[in-house]
């Protein structure tokens, strides 16, 4: 059934479209324009949503056209969306704010090109997102992913150089393999249980090869979409490559489209079909990210790719909550603890890097270039930025109060409960490594320029200030465990309890 | 169509499908590719799918088929540089046991689904009525799941944007594709002079069927694509500059019709996307009618690529 | 063995074939040829799911066909961006790769309105 205020779901979605359309009607600074009025709506539609599910503590529900599930599509939004969708916004008015420098079209001229783009692709992405978290439908749920990559390619070549084209066509060719083989594990479903909804076929599947075809489908093409290790080789040329607010979205929020409904599915439609072992699997190839993409990072001799490559890493980190949840279900204990911890570290990861993006951004427009070896100066010039590419670190490393303090604090726990110890070594061992590419980048750019240099280019104060608005976000991010209610968990009664053998 | 038919048509499915992967020159793979996307729907007709058999006559073998020729003949000249990243024979091995593996856990998923088969047919079935069109594809895209077609309108409209945005920065704004050179007395120019009358009557004949037989708007905006593809070709006409305000608001206007109609249930009919009693089947039409030139210009659009030249002629 | 599962085996081997060419060929062109392989494939599983699903006096169930239509718009989408992307990538550097190394420097940028 419909729940009051279930039509604020169906605003989420259509506001950044009608935005796109609208912007690419009027074309030019209106667009840019466009783009703001929708984004100060569409944060205003997000916490609405947020103080219904506070208030009502139940999911909410719209049923669109009236047509109920198997027939009909349902949109619906539990605490996970919720979460999502407050993330997502706050990057996206950030990002919006730090593009204002470099995506405003230049004077005399009515429309550019790469602004236009810019600003459509921004609402694009942000429209997609918000689909893929309230969306209750698989094969909805391919749709809401594509939008995603047509909105998310053309961002990685935005510059238009030949490499990035480059970029943009490997990340093309990895997501579009992704879709099929989810798209075929969506009709394999369909095929075993006649219907698309998430809610039905939780309900519905059995523990038989078909599912476990379609679960393995469905997780392969996500991963590859996520760029998880060993499927990770496109994403640093093609983050690393892009202009500093795209590699922002792109890092921060593309990949966690396909993050978030690996969750999904796993937590919510196969609770009781995935085992312990392949729970396992994944987070072992989590920790090899984690391990590989540190090591990998720390020897990047330049600033964007380095942070490209700790995205590498963070999505490890992402992937280790479900043998902590699958093994928790297994004993019968609640599975909130290691929930929580993964989506809090998907959204301390979120601000922490697209915090880090834009001050590399306004460490290259500074220095000229972003080579490691000769940071000098960049601390005197922008220490706004500095200081926030440092708190965003220290979320990252997991220093407290970080967002990702507390999120590690709850996966440790979890793992512990659960006599998991080798995935707190590897977190433990994470932790140093990220520390230490942190702490090289911060003491360089310390360092006192050469006499007589000034800076290229002078950068607005605005920029640096969403840079670390951002980056204060991510930093106390670890004080909602003060918060009274748990908010991932509100309206997740389809207790992963029910399904485990 | 009997068995052998049917044996007869996947041998040679298999076979071409077979030279599009081993074929040495990209061209002859293409065209390979583009007589298998042709046979293919004589499969959609034998699963008794034949609205999406004109998709895929359309879409899949037509449009898909002259973008990837098209790119085959310009890409020609770096042939001989990519063949020397031919991998070596482990890689092939290994990607030869990935495919088989795939390829035989899907055969095996075929073989192990459920019978009978759950279906949603007696419920589309059932409602159909309240929807006031015949076809229950039509019933299941402009209704039950209108959402998600609309959202494929907006994918296509996603997808153009991220091809203009490969344009070079100074032609933006200008015209997509290549310059048009008319030949007076060539076989496109009087092809273009005599199909496009017909072909838009067929098109919109194709629409207006969908409500109640096999058709639609997607096969209908093809066939309209392809007429004003053959008029850019033959030279009658150039392809219009991507600034033009008129182009965007074609572009834009069936997915902002879909959307409009979709509130305006949310007032009379109580929800987003419902139509009020009585109203479904011209709603309906609505949409697709507004719909109809949106997809014909989008797909058209698509294929010629981002602006590559200035508006003016040099 | 009856119609929709000779079809049904028929797209296993196609996406089979569609996934060995994704890997071994090196020119995006091919790599996108073979997607749109690996495509029907899945999309004639799709085809005989719903002819599976004949029921209520229509020859097969209409909620995947509809699907089905959507995806094949959604995958002709996907091609001509890729096909974009890849005659940019010549256009810019002449060559036309996908591996790390920068193909030979560019010629000269083609002429305007080239033929």
């Amino acid at each position: 059934m419909t729940t009051p205020a279930g039509l604020l779901l169906v605003l989420a979605v259509l506001l950044p479209f009608t935005g796109v359309l609208l912007g690419l009607v009027l074309g030019g600074r209106h667009a840019q324009r466009v783009a703001w009025v929708t984004i100060l709506l569409g944060i205003g539609i997000v916490l609405a949503i947020t103080r219904v599910l506070l208030n009502s503590g139940a999911s909410l529900v719209y049923l669109l056209g009236g047509w109920a599930p198997p027939l009909g599509v349902a949109l619906r939004a539990d605490g996970l969306s919720v979460c999502m969708m407050l993330v997502v916004a706050l990057v996206v008015g950030a990002v919006g704010v730090y593009a204002n420098g470099d995506f405003g079209t230049p004077a005399g001229q009515s429309e550019a090109r790469a602004p236009l783009a810019f600003w459509l692709l921004l609402l694009a992405v942000w429209g997609s997102l918000n689909l893929v978290f309230v969306s209750g439908d698989i094969f909805t749920l391919y749709v809401a992913l594509e939008l995603l990559t047509f909105a998310g390619v053309p961002l990685v070549a935005l510059d238009g150089r030949a490499e990035t084209l480059q970029a943009a066509l490997r990340y093309l060719v990895y997501a579009l393999l992704g879709s099929m083989f989810y798209l075929l594990g969506t009709f394999l479903l369909y095929g075993a249980y006649g219907t698309l909804d998430i809610a039905l076929l939780a309900a519905r599947v059995g523990s038989q090869p078909v599912t476990w075809m379609a679960a393995a489908l469905m997780t392969a093409g996500l991963l590859a979409k996520t760029a998880l290790f060993p499927l990770h080789l496109w994403l640093p040329p093609a983050h690393a490559g892009a202009p500093a607010a795209a590699s922002a979205l792109l890092s921060a929020l593309v990949i966690k489209g396909a993050w978030f409904l690996v969750v999904r599915l796993w937590v919510d439609v196969f609770a009781g079909i995935v085992t312990l072992p392949a729970a396992q699997l994944l987070a072992a190839l989590g920790a090899s990210a984690i391990i590989v993409g540190n090591i990998v990072a720390l020897r990047q001799a330049r600033l964007k790719l380095l942070i490209a490559y700790s995205t590498v890493a963070q999505i490890g980190y992402l992937f280790l909550m479900f043998p902590l949840v699958q093994a928790l279900n297994a004993m019968r204990l609640d599975t909130a603890a290691a929930v929580t911890g993964g989506v809090l570290q998907a959204i301390s990861h979120a601000t922490a890097k697209a915090a880090m993006f834009m001050a590399a951004g306004l460490i290259y427009s500074t220095l000229g270039h972003d080579r490691m070896a000769d940071l000098r100066g960049a601390g005197r010039a922008l220490p706004m930025t500095i200081t926030a590419f440092a708190l965003a670190g220290a979320s990252l490393i997991g220093l407290p109060p970080s967002g990702g303090f507390l999120a590690k604090w709850l996966l440790l726990s979890a793992a512990i409960a659960t006599a998991q110890w080798w995935w707190v070594l590897v977190m433990l061992v994470g932790g140093l490594l990220t520390s230490a590419y942190v702490f090289m980048v911060v003491v360089r750019a310390m360092a006192p320029a050469a006499p007589g240099w000034s800076p290229k280019k002078q950068v607005p104060g605005y920029q640096q200030a969403a840079v670390l608005g951002l980056a204060l976000c991510s930093f106390l991010l670890g004080l909602a465990a003060l918060l009274p209610v748990d908010m991932a968990q509100i309206g997740r009664t389809v207790a992963p309890l029910v399904g485990s053998p | 169509m009997s068995d052998a038919l049917h044996l007869a048509l996947i041998a040679l499915l298999l076979a071409l499908a077979f030279w599009t992967v081993v074929a040495r020159e990209t061209f002859a793979a293409v065209a390979g590719f583009v007589s298998y996307g042709l046979l293919l729907t004589l499969a959609w007709v034998a699963l008794s799918a034949v609205d999406v058999a004109l998709t895929e006559a359309a879409i899949g073998a037509g449009l898909t088929g002259a973008l990837l020729i098209g790119a085959a003949s310009r890409l020609r000249k770096t042939e001989a540089a990519a063949r020397t990243e031919w991998p070596g024979r482990a890689t092939r091995v290994l990607a030869a046991i990935v495919a088989s593996a795939v390829a035989a856990a899907i055969a095996a998923c075929v073989l192990l689904l459920p019978d009978p088969a759950p279906t949603l047919a007696p419920e589309v079935a059932q409602n159909l009525a309240s929807t006031g069109v015949g076809n229950p594809i039509t019933a299941v895209l402009m209704s039950f799941r209108a959402m998600d077609t609309m959202l494929e309108a907006i994918v296509l409209l996603f997808g153009l944007i991220a091809i203009w945005s490969l344009a070079s920065d100074r032609y933006w704004g200008g015209r997509p594709g290549l310059a048009p050179v008319y030949e007076p007395n060539g076989i496109l120019a009087y092809l273009a002079r005599v199909l496009p009358p017909i072909g838009i009557v067929v098109g919109i004949y194709i629409l207006w069927v969908g409500a109640d037989y096999p058709g639609g708007k997607f096969q209908g905006g093809t066939v309209l694509a392809a007429m004003w593809l053959l008029l850019m070709m033959s030279g009658l006409h150039d392809a219009p500059a991507v600034s033009r305000r008129w182009v965007r608001l074609v572009l834009i206007g069936g997915p902002a019709v879909f959307i409009l109609v979709g509130v305006l249930g949310v007032f009379v009919a109580n929800a987003f996307l419902a139509y009020p009693a009585g109203f479904a089947k011209p709603l309906i039409i609505v949409i697709e009618v507004a719909l109809l030139p949106s997809l014909a210009v989008t797909l058209t659009l698509l294929l010629i690529g981002p602006p590559q030249r200035s508006e003016s002629p040099p | 063995m009856n119609a929709p599962t000779l079809f049904g085996l028929c797209a296993a081997v196609l996406v089979g074939l569609g996934l060995y060419g994704l890997i071994v060929h090196p020119q995006p062109l091919r790599k996108v040829l073979s997607f749109n392989l690996i495509g029907s494939g899945v999309f004639l599983v799709c085809a005989v799911i719903a002819r599976r699903g004949a029921a209520a006096g229509v020859g097969g169930d209409p909620v995947p066909q509809a699907l089905l239509i959507t995806a094949i718009v959604v995958a002709f989408a996907a091609s001509a961006l890729a096909v974009a992307l890849m005659l940019r990538q010549c256009d810019e550097t002449g060559s036309n790769s996908l591996s790390s190394d920068p193909g030979p420097a560019p010629a000269k940028p083609p002429a305007d309105g080239e033929a």
